[in-house]
């Protein structure tokens, strides 16, 4: 038994061994190429490679590509070259020189290319030659940028003649941070010097590997601090682009939080009104967007769009009806009002879970919403935080707009300020209580569009952000816009520099300790009302 | 006497304190008979009606300050839970070395967590006269300083209510970090006996719930016995117009702070006697929803009474046991609509219909 097993294994090995010229391309240089890359030695493999790339065949980038990407087979019987096709009725090979197709063969009969990590980079390398010479700037640009990390002293002289040539100033100036990185490796120290002096101040991470590495092991002294202090310079900047992307973070935190307690900044702060259904207005806000996704599935950003009037009417309508049901009969009795609407809360909480599905939904991001913002190698700003932030923005505007140029905002302004007076003044307050607090119940459901874009969508999703909202009204001041806007984005950034050092829960739980120990010291916010409405 | 000084005009109290002593009575006796009588109570109805006595004291609690001083917390789920978790380390405590990890001296999260030794805040909870006095000492002193720090810069009304919840927030957040020592998500649980009694034993189930309801009967005597005193007078005079009383030359703030730090510690008597009796602490219960729930409890049996809050309590949690058992589906959609309902059409609760009747 044993002696068979060894038997069959010695054979096997023998076998492919004896399998000289398994690939017959008619030409002779590149027969002698494939020939290498199929030896089991991994340097003789380089060396195919290398002969292949210096192949005149014009079709050696194709080949050297679809090596790379796995796309390149060879078959067994008849020693071509082919690519895999898949077909409706299998897949099929087709000569890679001559086009031709060879019909339907299984997958096993295709043979691949072994690679390593060593022959992947030589490659890609290779490729990158070629593409720096590409007429599309943009190609150049990323040809070059992808040789930095293999860039070699001997690779100079060919970036200072493509340099010569070059016109687009950003490829230029690719191309003078390749040679500076390969002079980095002369023999000179002077010469090592300049390119230092060359690639101060930038940020990509090779340029900061290299730096390092002559900082720590150069022979030269000079070349050492110079490296050293080059480097530092690099640090700092980069330190500068880490607090920037953490200020973005926060304002990201922050104007969630901020559009999240806007419409509690009508309902609460304008009104009076404690409503703890709040975050369930929200909640409603990002199931209309899963609906709105659900009815067109295929047009993610139209029915985003088109969501948000949606959210609007449908959080502004249920608000108008707890209004008008619960709220309207509790006015003077904040704390009554309170328990009823955290009550409604409950109800449509167990709404959503009961029609749509107690657990997560998901909603899908449009795509001018995902993606990102490449400033540059270390800051980079993700589309979804940005157009968030600006939408928060934009409904701040709108909202306040709305209340201080229009008559609702007169009439909403007036009834909040001295009922009494506004009523004798024609105003009908009814009328604009409903409406006020419908405006505010719309609000949240346009932040339930946004948040649907950021977080899970579930039941759930309104409990998560109400006591925060109620936080970001009171430490901005109640009763004030701006307060909110101040307050919210304040609270947001506040979270994010902290949490590199506390973790994300530890710093919600100071910001929650740092505005508790606040409002006893200021008990009307960041921004109090001024005035008899104040005492009201 | 004393006692028929305190409940002098208190015939709702009276009534309750003789249906209590009848129910402590009579509950032993139900369960002590042979499981085939018709009449026989198990061990499970015992602990069961253990756990809404706890719940009632903690109502009572929340009666006192909101009833009586006008504060409305949504916090005191937090004191509650607070003195069961002194109650539940005491008992993470007496497992000893019969935990999973058979590990002397560390509890079971921590040997899990790879803690190296117990930490300092878990000493001294071998002994029960310990524990018992951080059940009452912990909330206590949460209530004092959070207290005297709201009631000092006169934050008072829905202020008062959001950062109390805020409070409850911030500490449930607090309590599901495993850093911070006390089981994380799973709290306390699996624990084994009580004062060397074991806690699977029905004398040991029957003794906590005798003992809840005697704490009951207590709390609600020391609760009444408060109001009827003259701080009991201010403090309505408070909650009906604060700035009078403090023209008046009364330091508002004191009472406030008094009565409040009482009532968190009630609520932490309530808690510590919750946990034996479920088995179980951890900071689920310091949720904000659980602060409210207690809040409609009271609001429903009648502000104002405490004994309105105990009848609330009570058939507020059996309404939820038996609508979680029949229609689990159900149970937030009646209790959304018992906040609602109640708030707008029974304001003075179910004491408040039958107190009319009374009157008329």
């Amino acid at each position: 038994m044993m002696l068979r097993l060894l038997v069959t294994l010695l054979m096997l090995c023998l076998s492919s061994a004896s399998l000289a010229a398994e690939i017959e391309t008619g030409d002779a240089t590149l027969d002698g190429a494939f020939e290498q890359l199929l030896d089991r030695d991994f340097e003789v493999k380089a060396q195919g490679i290398t002969a292949l790339a210096a192949s005149d065949n014009p079709k050696t980038d194709a080949l050297l590509r679809g090596i790379l990407e796995g796309g390149l087979r060879y078959l067994t019987d008849n020693k071509r070259l082919v690519w895999v096709q898949t077909h409706a009725d299998g897949d099929h090979a087709i000569d890679a020189l001559s086009g031709e197709d060879y019909g339907v063969y299984t997958s096993r009969k295709f043979k691949k290319f072994a690679l390593n990590n060593a022959m992947r980079g030589q490659i890609r390398t290779l490729l990158a030659a070629e593409e720096l010479s590409n007429p599309d700037p943009s190609v150049r640009l990323n040809a070059v940028k992808s040789m930095l990390d293999t860039v070699q002293l001997s690779d100079a002289e060919q970036f200072s003649k493509l340099l010569e040539k070059e016109t687009d100033p950003a490829v230029r100036k690719a191309f003078g941070s390749a040679i500076a990185l390969a002079q980095l490796n002369t023999e000179d120290p002077k010469q090592r010097h300049t390119a230092i002096a060359a690639l101060s101040g930038q940020l990509e991470p090779t340029v900061r590997n290299a730096l390092n590495r002559l900082a720590q092991s150069d022979p030269d002294e000079g070349v050492r601090v110079d490296a050293a202090t080059a480097l530092a310079e690099i640090e700092e900047k980069v330190h500068f682009y880490g607090y920037i992307e953490t200020l973005f973070f926060g304002l990201s935190a922050g104007s969630v939080l901020v559009l999240a307690a806007i419409g509690l900044a009508i309902t609460f702060g304008v009104m009076g009104v404690i409503n703890m259904a709040h975050g369930e207005l929200i909640m409603l806000g990002a199931y209309t967007t899963y609906l709105m996704q659900q009815l067109m599935p295929e047009m993610a950003g139209l029915s985003i769009l088109l969501s948000i009037p949606t959210a609007f009417i449908v959080s502004g309508l249920v608000g108008i009806a707890i209004e008008r049901g619960i709220i309207h009969f509790l006015y003077g009795r904040p704390l009554e009002t309170l328990l009823a609407t955290f009550g409604v809360s409950l109800i449509l909480q167990q709404l959503v879970r009961t029609v749509i599905s107690p657990q997560n939904v998901p909603v899908s991001n449009p795509d001018f919403m995902s993606g990102l913002w490449q400033i540059n190698p270390v800051l980079s700003l993700t589309y979804n935080r940005l157009y968030i932030f600006a939408f928060c923005l934009l409904v701040f505007a709108g909202l306040f707009f709305v209340l201080k140029f229009t008559r609702l905002g007169l009439q909403v302004r007036a009834v909040s300020q001295n009922r009494a007076m506004a009523r004798a003044m024609g105003v009908r307050s009814a009328r604009v209580d409903a409406l006020t607090f419908g405006l505010g119940a719309g609000i949240a459901g346009i932040a339930g569009v946004a948040l649907s874009q950021l977080t899970n969508v579930g039941p759930n999703l309104g409990q998560a952000y109400i006591v925060d909202s109620f936080m970001v009204v009171v430490f901005g001041g109640v009763g004030n816009l701006w307060g909110t806007l101040i307050g919210g984005l304040g609270l947001g950034i506040a979270n994010k520099l902290m949490e590199p050092w506390t973790g994300a829960v530890l710093a919600k739980i100071l910001v929650l300790v740092f505005i508790i120990l606040f409002i006893q010291k200021r008990p009307r916010g960041l921004f109090p009302q001024k005035g008899r409405a104040a005492e009201g | 006497m004393l006692l028929g000084k305190i409940l002098k005009g208190d015939h709702g109290g009276k009534v309750f304190l003789l249906i209590l002593l009848a129910v402590m009575i009579a509950v032993p006796i139900l369960n002590a008979l042979s499981p085939d009588h018709p009449l026989y109570l198990s061990t499970y109805t015992v602990t069961l009606l253990g756990k809404y006595l706890t719940y009632a004291l903690l109502a009572i609690a929340v009666d006192l300050v909101w009833g009586y001083l006008g504060i409305l917390s949504l916090g005191h789920a937090a004191f509650f839970a607070l003195g069961g978790y002194a109650m539940g380390m005491y008992l993470m405590r007496q497992i000893g070395d019969r935990g999973v990890y058979g590990n002397p001296v560390l509890p079971d999260f921590m040997v899990f967590l790879n803690w190296p030794k117990l930490p300092w805040f878990w000493y001294g909870f071998d002994h029960f006269w310990f524990a018992a006095l951080m059940v009452l000492l912990v909330p206590g002193l949460l209530a004092f300083v959070f207290g005297w720090l709201a009631f000092r810069s006169r934050v008072t009304g829905v202020y008062l209510s959001i950062i109390t919840q805020a409070l409850t927030y911030a500490l449930m957040l607090a309590f599901f970090r495993n850093e911070m020592g006390f089981g994380g998500n799973n709290g306390l649980t699996d624990f084994k006996d009580i004062l060397g009694f074991s806690l699977q034993s029905d004398g040991t189930r029957i003794a906590l719930f005798i003992a809840s309801g005697l704490a009951l009967g207590f709390g609600y005597l020391a609760c009444r016995a408060l109001v009827k005193s003259r701080l009991g007078r201010v403090a309505v005079a408070i909650r009906d117009t604060e700035d009078r009383v403090r023209f008046i030359g009364y330091r508002v703030e004191h009472l406030k702070l008094a009565v409040f730090t009482f009532s968190a510690m009630l609520a932490g008597l309530a808690g510590a006697l919750y946990v034996p009796q479920v088995g179980i602490i951890n900071p689920g219960e310091f949720a904000p929803l659980n602060s409210i729930e207690v809040v409609i409890w009271v609001a429903m049996g009648g502000r104002a009474t405490l004994y309105g809050a105990v009848l609330g309590a009570i058939s507020v949690n059996y309404a939820k046991t038996w609508f979680t058992g029949a229609f689990p589906e159900t149970w937030l959609f009646a209790l959304g609509s018992l906040f609602v309902l109640v708030t707008l059409l029974l304001p003075r609760g179910i004491v408040g219909l039958w107190r009319r009747r009374e009157g008329e």
